[in-house]
């Protein structure tokens, strides 16, 4: 009986050891707070976001577009979406195959070492090797070679004539000293950024949060607000119950989850137009979606308000073309009614030929109007909206069937079955618009599945990729949203809203229409300049 | 005795290798045969604004192309090496992303693992003590409903109880979403439901085995005995009737802990705790194989430690035991 006890005391010691071991090997897996403010202060200001980023090297796809709050790129986007001078000191001129930029004097990034035009060189060069694999590396293939023949020029060198060029200026610019000869795969900057934005790097909980800090010194004017938290739960219902119970200052909701904050004291609800579209993507060698009057009528027969009534409960507004509405480059010829006109969908398929069959679906030379629909299985909104189509269709005597499939069960059918897909930019009508209906696309991937090919969609296309003067780049791409309406490549079904619920009063909040992605973009791209209403 | 127990030791490691070899190599084989791109997931949004000429390039670059045998010989030749890799979905080493997160794991794990064992045995006595009784009824009902409840299922319905309704304790993270440093008092707080819920769903096997095991054992003569020789009720349950009965609960404690690694999975993942095993789902969803891979070499190891210990325990504690390689 002794020893057993004795034995029982030393595994009770040992079991005490490896607690106390444990507990006093674990350290926070953030860096230490470089920071002195006092956590809980006034000063800091909480924002519940859903998607955590991979990586906050802009190299990496970190915010190209702007939407950081860390880095600047040369130039930066006002609240209409045109374009100022950041690290630039004035836009260029954009004509031809050579684009020069002049830096901004005295800018320096967080860790104090200035800003020169070989970081500028860099951060492009580093997107643009291969080695890097950058996942934005594809958005940046026009640039041939970026210079930096002074510290405060830098010249880009384009394959082509590239009238975007200016667009894709936005991407922060990382210092070379901290990046080069290192694999981007793991450097430590990937994870703890140095730039010039308004914040600064404090730390990152993975999975958890990135806490920054005003940069004091910013070329801009400090922000005001001075400690700002990006708190990353991928829950909407989370996000919700957060900030209600005063957790976040402000979140990114799914319209349904913000209702509740609609007429509530202290908090206001933002409802913000984005580019962000969802379609009918056709494949147009298949024998059905082929022809142009099936995808006409089905574009006539479906009820665009009772998708944004129902499914987007309001957020959101009917689509009828890639180029959305509020943005400089849509042409408001491109239009339709929300409602069905059945009748009109119904003639035009008599008129093809398409002569009502047995079970309520139209035949054409023993070929039954019928085609499959697919929508990827996670996706709960592209799923009603395939319902809603196929609902829509049937009236007219057109049968959809449904397919839920994962993405890489999707990507092999995309050239005989439709797909529920969305894009969007509200940024150049040259973004995603060339690689989606440019037959030199035809069937890469995701780029134009449906095999698009029309000599003439090709020109405009080209002219308005090259074309540098704004009046005439509008009307190239004014006749191209035309010619694919007219073609009725894709049936746009609706535009969506991009909801945000902010607690106090605030000045310098500014709404504009906003891209698919809307991560710490979207509402809060602004947030160095927000300021406490008085 | 410690000779006897260097050998165990040895025969263990001794089958260690060839069993990660199996482990890894399946592992493997499974990546391979799954319908997932890793470059896809690596793109995420991208993906569908990403030239297939660009994701070729990535493939190549992390040698997706080869094939299946050279690239496990070149990731087993790294592994050698003590090289892990990098996390494609974090774009940082394997090593330091574990290296961070493997201490939150182990404190969580192992407070649940001490308030376990300590309730459960409390409570599994207390049950068998009062057999019968409405504290037994209530003691071993609970444990059975536990024991058939999905542990995320209990963390969400913990979670709406006391954070969303009563408000007492922050739903998740490891501190407050305002603060900027590690104050242990804020992490203490927000360890409390996550160890709550580990220590309660892996406990219910513990309550029920140390209740059955206690009430064969005072049914014993050595304990008949002891009432005979008029010792008090509590000298006789706990000093004479528990310590027997708890020589197998060492065992047991060791084939827990495959269970312990996956309760921990779900808990960490519901309770946005920031360790490993929520990094393992991370990686699972993300595609992300040389994270994974080292995840579950980890997972492999602790499981192979975790039997050691107990056998070792069992060994210190009872040395009429024979084990492989102690005779």
């Amino acid at each position: 009986m002794k020893i057993l006890r004795a034995r029982f005391v030393t595994l009770a010691r040992l079991g005490v050891v490896a607690i106390l071991g444990l507990s006093a090997s674990c350290t926070a897996p953030s860096s230490p707070g470089t920071s002195s403010s006092n956590p809980g202060t006034r000063d800091t200001f909480v924002l519940g976001l859903a998607s955590e980023p991979d990586t906050l090297n802009p190299v990496l796809g970190y915010e190209p577009d702007g939407g950081s709050l860390l880095f600047d790129g040369l130039v930066r986007r006002n609240a209409d979406l045109t374009l100022a001078p950041a690290l630039a000191e004035r836009l260029p001129d954009v004509k031809g195959t050579t684009v020069t930029f002049t830096l901004r004097q005295g800018v320096r990034f967080h860790d104090g070492t200035p800003l020169t035009s070989d970081d500028v060189a860099y951060t492009y060069q580093a997107v643009l090797d291969p080695k890097n694999n950058s996942g934005i590396r594809g958005d940046y293939t026009a640039i041939e070679s970026v210079e930096a023949p002074d510290p405060a020029t830098v010249v880009f060198h384009l394959k082509h004539p590239y009238a975007p060029i200016l667009q894709r200026a936005t991407l922060g610019i990382v210092p070379r000293r901290l990046l080069q000869g290192q694999s981007l795969d793991k450097a430590a900057f990937n994870t703890k950024p140095v730039g010039t934005g308004p914040y600064r790097f404090v730390s990152w909980t993975p999975g958890d949060k990135v806490v920054l800090e005003a940069n004091q010194s910013y070329w801009g004017g400090a922000p005001a607000i001075k400690r700002l938290v990006m708190a990353y739960s991928a829950d909407d219902n989370v996000r919700a119950t957060r900030m209600a119970a005063g957790e976040f200052d402000a979140t990114e909701l799914p319209p349904k989850a913000a209702a509740r904050f609609e007429d509530q004291v202290g908090l206001t609800v933002y409802k913000v137009p984005s580019a962000d579209y969802r379609g009918v993507m056709f494949p147009l060698d298949a024998p059905v979606t082929g022809d142009k009057a099936i995808r006409k009528a089905l574009s006539l027969a479906l009820d665009r308000s009772a998708m944004v009534g129902a499914i987007l409960t309001g957020a959101g507004r009917p689509a009828f073309g890639p180029v959305a509405p509020g943005t400089t480059w849509h042409n408001p010829a491109v239009d339709g009614t929300p409602t069905p006109d059945r009748d009109q969908a119904a003639r035009l398929l008599d008129q093809a030929g398409w002569k009502p069959g047995s079970g309520g679906v139209r035949v054409k030379d023993g070929t039954p109007a019928s085609f499959t629909l697919m929508y990827p299985a996670g996706d709960s909104l592209r799923k009603d909206l395939a319902l809603a189509v196929a609902s829509d269709a049937k009236k007219i005597g057109v049968d959809v069937r449904l397919a839920g499939l994962d993405w890489d069960a999707i990507e092999p059918r995309m050239a005989k079955d439709a797909l529920i897909m969305g894009y969007g930019s509200p940024y150049d009508p040259d973004y995603i618009n060339y690689e989606m209906f440019h037959s030199s696309f035809s069937g890469q991937g995701f780029f134009n599945p449906g095999h698009y090919k029309e000599p003439d969609v090709d020109a405009l296309l080209e002219k308005g990729r090259a074309e540098t003067d704004p009046t005439v780049r509008k009307q190239t791409y004014d006749a191209l949203q035309q010619r694919i309406r007219d073609d009725e490549v894709w049936t746009y079904l609706v535009y969506l809203q991009h909801v945000y619920v902010v607690r106090g009063k605030w000045t310098g909040i500014a709404p504009a229409v906003e891209a698919h992605e809307h991560a710490t973009g979207g509402l809060f791209r602004t947030l160095a300049e927000w300021k406490p209403a008085a | 005795m410690t000779r006897a127990l260097g050998r165990m030791a040895a025969w263990r490691l001794a089958f260690t290798a060839p069993l990660l070899l199996v482990v890894t190599l399946g592992m493997f084989v499974l990546a391979k045969a799954s319908p997932f791109d890793p470059v896809r997931q690596y793109l995420g949004d991208r993906a569908l604004t990403t030239s297939p000429e660009i994701a070729r390039q990535i493939r190549a670059n992390w040698g997706l192309d080869r094939p299946l045998a050279e690239q496990y010989l070149t990731w087993l030749g790294n592994l050698l090496r003590g090289d892990l890799g990098e996390s494609r979905s974090m774009h940082r080493p394997v090593a330091e992303v574990i290296g961070e997160r493997l201490g939150w794991t182990l404190l969580a794990a192992g407070c649940a693992m001490v308030v376990m064992l300590a309730a459960s045995l409390v409570l599994g006595s207390l049950a068998a003590w009062r057999r019968d009784s409405w504290a037994d009824r209530l003691i071993s009902g609970t444990a059975y409903a536990n024991e058939a409840a999905p542990v995320f299922w209990t963390a969400l319905i913990v979670i709406w109880i006391f954070a969303v309704r009563l408000r007492w304790l922050p739903p998740g993270g490891l501190t407050d979403a305002a603060s900027g440093t590690v104050e242990p008092a804020d992490v203490l707080r927000h360890m409390i439901l996550p160890v709550a819920v580990l220590a309660f769903s892996q406990s219910s096997w513990l309550v029920l085995f140390v209740r059955e095991s206690l009430i064969t054992t005072l049914r014993e003569d050595f304990v008949i005995g002891a009432r005979a020789r008029g010792l008090r009720e509590r000298t006789v349950v706990v000093r004479h009737a528990l310590r027997s009965a708890l020589l197998p609960f060492i065992t047991l404690l060791g084939a827990r802990v495959p269970e312990l690694v996956t309760g921990a999975i779900l808990v960490e993942t519901v309770f946005s705790w920031p360790g490993v095993a929520s990094a393992s789902v991370q990686a699972a969803l993300a595609a992300d194989f040389p994270l994974l891979a080292a995840l579950t070499l980890l997972a492999t190891l602790a499981v192979v430690a975790g039997n050691l210990l107990a056998d070792t325990a069992y060994v210190i504690a009872d040395p009429r035991v024979r084990v492989l390689g102690v005779s």
